[in-house]
């Protein structure tokens, strides 16, 4: 069975000439379907970018992108949006909510945009999901009212709406506080467990990478180690 | 509701203030479109119920033949017949024809004349009139001449005469009275005062006189047929086609008011392109006002426009996403503005009563409908910038501010 997410030969290069930064310098890797992984590395190594080029936000300057066997720098605009939206959740470090929406309608967001209105059954999933959460009430709670860890909750929770295949979590826990944190990432952990889903979380925190079963370290926009998983 | 519209709907409600100022700053654009819309159209409508209204809006009138000329091959004139005094220009099948004009839409009344020119005289005093020999019954149908009567009636009986104010200054004359009008024919007729009208006209009230058709048969030597029908419409602006109408019709040189009204058409025309001018200032004012403050919005929430595209938002949703905010601002501030304009025009009189020294107000020709539809296609328009700009975020960089 072929890996969940190939990369292979990735650079990215910010600016041209003079001005040419490069962060990726033909990076490998591979996710296989339902890794749990950190993405390790020093700041300025390439991680959030490599999690922007996989998350399709971005395209590599060379180099290939497959998931689910599909080749993803060929790709077009609109391609890779609807992709995106069916195939990758993310996770980011300041939750990114949308602040004049609800908690619930921050979750359905993406099933939403997928069917181009608000389905009972999505609110029921967007519901169930935050229930899983820990948010059962604080559903029709306006996001900016809640606390930083309920934030993030809700942002997992929107990551999972669309059960994609992959989750991209850029320091899901980076902004909060220690017991926020631990319940964030238990969380994850167990629906990586229940679900299958492949999460690959990056992280500067050795305790979160600690509860990932692999672990990828970016260094210089190369894989330096990587161990663990298959 | 399409999601696209949901979430156009909660980003003017989640600023209230700012979308009430923005839909208040278009209805007052379209208040000032209305407005305009009603002076204009009410203007033109007063100036040409002054000027038009009592005039006719069709007229046929017979057309003098040149007088017979003897004339050799070589050129040379041998002999000219004089014109005589009698008139000979005459519509002589004009009972045929009046009833079929009558019959024609739009007209709401035929009047059958004899005109001419004569001498009123009044002991020493001598004035020349214009004379205009009208059907009893139908003196009004054309110049309302029994709205103008200052004294007696416009009843036009036989040997009666109806003539203008300051006609009557000069002669000094008194209902009552015995006048003789002596014709251009050479006729002259003892003819009593009956009524003295004043349109405001010092023209028509220094020369014209009226009397009746049997009269003016005698003093015009015209014992059958008109020398002119005058036809008024219930729309003075069908003049031209209603006259083509007449033409195929009888056959008849039917001449529409607007022949010879050059000077007053291209002063309407003229007020009109003023109007036009105002209207589209209050519609690029709305334009400019909706797009900098949709141009606003979008910078304000790139971070979310970034969200929603890493969250699979395509490009055209977003789009979509803030044209809806557009348009319905432009809906809601064009029925607002349609709403404000037709409360602040109610007060003011109807076409009907217009007076002179009021502001000629149409209410009925606010454009509403069209105010509203050019305020939503020029929203819609005026967000197609903004709405570009916000699809082509980029969520990388906008997530990451």
């Amino acid at each position: 069975m072929s890996a969940l997410v190939e990369v292979a030969g990735l650079v990215k290069t910010y600016g041209t000439g003079g001005a040419a930064t490069p962060v990726l310098r033909g990076l490998s890797m591979t996710l296989e379907r339902g890794e749990m992984t950190a993405l390790l590395g020093p700041s300025g190594s390439g991680k959030s970018t490599l999690l922007t080029i996989l998350g399709t936000l971005m395209k590599p300057t060379a180099g290939s992108h497959r998931m689910l066997g599909q080749d993803l720098v060929a790709a077009g605009d609109s391609e890779l949006t609807e992709f995106r939206n069916r195939h990758i959740g993310f996770v980011f470090q300041f939750h990114n909510l949308l602040p004049d929406f609800t908690a619930l309608e921050n979750v359905i967001f993406p099933t939403a945009v997928r069917d181009g209105r608000e389905t009972t059954a999505a609110r029921a999933r967007g519901r169930d999901l935050l229930v899983r959460m820990g948010l059962a009430d604080r559903i029709d709670f306006p996001s900016a009212n809640l606390s930083g860890g309920q934030k993030q909750n809700v942002a997992v929770a929107r990551a999972l709406m669309n059960s994609p295949e992959l989750v991209l979590a850029d320091e899901p826990t980076g902004n909060l506080d220690r017991a926020s944190a631990a319940q964030v990432m238990a969380l994850i952990a167990q629906i990586n467990r229940d679900e299958g889903t492949t999460f690959l979380i990056s992280t500067h925190d050795e305790r979160i990478a600690g509860l990932c079963r692999r672990r990828i370290t970016v260094a210089d926009g190369m894989v330096a180690d990587a161990s663990g998983g298959g | 509701m399409p999601y696209a519209l949901k979430i156009a709907l909660r980003y003017l409600t989640s600023s209230k203030a700012q979308t009430a100022l923005l839909v208040l700053g278009v209805a007052v654009g379209v208040f000032i479109f209305i407005f305009m819309s009603a002076l204009i159209g009410g203007l033109a409508e007063f100036i040409l119920a002054r000027t038009v209204g009592d005039l006719s809006h069709v007229t046929i009138e017979a057309e003098d033949t040149d007088p017979p000329i003897l004339i050799t091959p070589a050129g040379h004139v041998l002999a000219v017949t004089e014109r005589g005094r009698a008139r000979t220009a005459t519509l002589a099948e004009a009972a045929t024809f009046i009833p079929l004009i009558e019959d024609v839409p739009g007209v709401i009344a035929v009047s059958p004349q004899i005109t001419g020119a004569g001498f009123l005289t009044r002991g020493a005093q001598i004035a020349q009139v214009g004379v205009t020999g009208l059907e009893p019954g139908r003196e009004s149908a054309i110049l309302n001449l029994d709205g103008y009567m200052i004294e007696g009636s416009s009843r036009l009986g036989t040997g009666m005469v109806v003539l203008g104010q300051r006609l009557a200054d000069d002669l000094s004359l008194r209902l009552g009275q015995t006048l003789r009008l002596e014709a251009s024919t050479g006729v002259a007729s003892l003819l009593t005062l009956g009524g003295i009208y004043k349109t405001g006209n010092g023209r028509m009230d220094g020369n014209s006189i009226f009397v009746s058709l049997s009269t003016a048969r005698t003093l015009f030597m015209m014992p059958q047929g008109v020398t002119r029908i005058e036809i008024k419409l219930s729309d003075l602006n069908a003049a031209d086609a209603t006259a083509l109408r007449i033409r195929a019709l009888t056959g008849l040189d039917a001449v529409p008011w607007t022949e010879g009204a050059e000077q007053l058409m291209e002063a309407l025309r003229a007020q009109a392109q003023t109007g036009y001018f105002l209207k589209t200032f209050a519609l690029i004012t709305i334009v400019i006002g909706v797009a900098s403050a949709l141009l606003l919005s979008t910078y304000r929430r790139r971070p979310e426009i970034g969200i929603m595209r890493a969250m699979g938002a395509g490009r055209a949703f977003v789009v979509f996403v803030f044209v809806a905010q557009g348009g319905l601002i432009g809906l809601l501030g064009g029925v607002s503005g349609a709403v404000l304009g037709y409360l602040a025009l109610l007060p003011f009189p109807t076409r009907e009563a217009f007076r002179p020294g009021s502001l000629p107000l149409d209410i009925t020709q606010g454009s509403y409908g069209l105010a509203i539809t050019l305020t939503v296609i020029g929203a819609i328009l005026a967000s197609i910038l903004p709405a570009r700009s916000a699809a082509r975020v980029d969520p990388v960089t906008a997530i990451g501010q």
